[in-house]
């Protein structure tokens, strides 16, 4: 089986900075997979590389066997079976949650508007935002939004699905929520890249966890591996900090 | 060093660069080829062409056009420091909550509304020819005088509304804060409000100053012999139309620069805005 995304040598730059050095990185279908490592380790890019938000300065990224990295790849044809939500949300104010929800699945993937309105429904009940969705976004708390969010990804019936720190933003009491509903996606079999730097999600759902360092990918494996006997030392100074105990 | 393969899409990248430069000025020329065809082949190009671009007439109307662009150029700069100062005050007055100004908000509302409502042309008209008429003793008659205080209150009107939007949108958080602080009102609107709503409308404001550099054509209309009249002088006297561009072209050289600088502070303070965001 050829795996869903496949990243070889990847390099990012900007200008002399290098942000992502050399990384590898295969995603199977049906993977969650965790890349933590501190802040300016290189996460969010990589994430915003694979579905070419960034143009990439070295190595490829196949996506489905396909190379998506050659400047004749059309970004949109991309983007179109890649969903992703953002530490900021992102959503759009001047629209009503469920006009969040449908303006890709209308607009871009042409469904009628009565069905794109049904499965945003479906699923906005389904994450318990049924009540809001003729609001604005700017009406709801953070946990909320972030729902949103991921509802607005899940929408267009992503086969892999991108998240950027999505808790970072939130009060405490709030990432509960939005990690559950995470939770629920894993349990269903959503092929999930994650930016995160909650450890004990990590822990729970994640099927490999990456830790990344200066860039570079300095070791991955199953989360009892990486995050209780880590073999590199950084890594281990990096739970140290974050690990609570 | 690059690897093979990115030196590869490197070189794949340049091409469709290049590919996209090539359709973007094939098309230009083929559009302006065609309109310029269009213009030289209409039937009345040759008489068009000796109204309105005749060398010699360009040549021995440029002088006179020159002198009077001056005076277009004084009355600009002269105009634009004074309708900064109303409009900053007027949208002040308007943002003033003391019951003491009161009677100044109201004014500064009545003021707005009147003046933004009356066409520019005919502010001009009426103090350019009904002041003077007058007849007061110490009202200047000159028309350069009050064509120059029709554009201010017109301009002010306008101008003071963009200062009142920009005001606006600085977040209340600011001042929620100055008041933390213990600033004053006064205080929080010179030190905090102000300076970042001049910062954020300066795009605007000198969108607004293109539009001005223009309408202080409208002199022309008072009998002041700024370019406009010194082109329609030459034109009644030689029926001839190339003065008129002569004074376009003026114009054009003179607001180019200015509306560049405009995309370029917009550009910054777009740039210091978003700094970091993706």
């Amino acid at each position: 089986m050829t795996p869903l995304v496949q990243v070889e040598g990847l390099r990012k730059s900007y200008g002399d900075r290098v942000v992502l050095d050399d990384v590898d990185l295969c995603v199977d279908k049906h993977d969650v997979i965790c890349l933590i490592g501190s802040s300016g380790s290189g996460k969010s890019t990589l994430l915003r590389c694979l579905n070419l938000l960034e143009e990439i300065d070295d190595g490829v990224i196949r996506f489905d066997g396909r190379e998506i990295s050659d400047p004749r790849v059309e970004p949109r044809e991309v983007r179109k079976r890649v969903g992703m939500v953002f530490q900021a949300y992102n959503l759009f104010p001047h629209l009503s949650v469920l006009e969040n929800c449908t303006l890709s699945p209308r607009r871009v993937h042409g469904v009628p508007r009565a069905e794109a309105e049904q499965r945003a429904r479906e699923l906005l009940e389904r994450f318990g935002l049924a009540e809001h969705e003729t609001q604005h976004p700017d009406r709801l708390s953070g946990g909320q939004q972030q729902r949103v969010a991921l509802v607005r990804a899940l929408c267009t019936q992503p086969e892999l699905l991108l998240l950027d720190e999505i808790t970072a933003a939130l009060d405490p009491e709030l990432v509960g929520d939005v990690l559950a509903s995470v939770r629920d996606l894993a349990a269903a079999g959503t092929t999930m890249l994650l930016a995160t730097h909650e450890m004990a999600f990590a822990r729970d759902v994640a099927t490999r966890v990456c830790f990344l360092d200066q860039g570079r990918i300095l070791e991955q494996g199953p989360p009892e591996q990486v995050l209780a006997e880590p073999r590199e030392e950084r890594t281990r100074q990096f739970l140290r900090r974050v690990l609570p105990g | 060093m690059p690897s093979e393969r990115e030196q590869e899409r490197r070189r794949l990248r340049r091409t469709l660069r290049l590919r996209s430069v090539l359709i973007a000025s094939t098309l230009m020329v083929a559009v302006v080829g065609a309109l310029v065809v269009g213009l030289v082949s209409s039937p009345g190009w040759e008489r068009f062409r000796q109204t309105f671009f005749s060398w010699p007439d360009a040549r021995a109307s440029f002088p006179a056009i020159a002198d009077g662009f001056w005076l277009n150029v004084q009355l600009f700069m002269i105009c634009e420091v004074l309708i900064l100062v109303v409009g900053l005050a007027v949208a002040l007055a308007r943002q003033a909550r003391s019951p003491w100004l009161a009677p100044l908000r109201l004014l500064a509302v009545v003021y707005v509304d009147l003046f933004r409502g009356v066409p520019t042309v005919l502010l001009v008209l009426m103090l350019g020819f009904g002041m003077p008429a007058l007849g007061l003793q110490g009202v200047p008659i000159s028309g350069f005088f009050w064509a120059g205080v029709a554009l201010v209150l017109s301009y002010g009107a306008y101008v003071a509304e963009v200062f009142r939007s920009g005001i606006e949108s600085i977040h209340p958080s600011q001042l929620s804060s100055a008041d933390a602080l213990g600033l004053s009102r006064a205080q929080a609107m010179r030190f905090v409000v102000v300076p970042q709503a001049v910062r954020r409308v300066a795009p605007p404001l000198l969108n607004d100053f293109v539009s001005l550099q223009k309408d202080t054509a409208l002199v022309s209309v008072v009998a002041v012999f700024d370019a406009v009249f010194a082109a329609r002088d030459y034109t009644a006297f030689n029926f001839n139309f190339t003065p008129y561009v002569v004074v376009a072209l003026f114009f054009i050289a003179l607001t180019i620069p200015l509306a560049r600088a405009t995309d370029w502070l917009g550009r910054q303070a777009l740039e210091r805005e978003r700094a970091g965001a993706r």
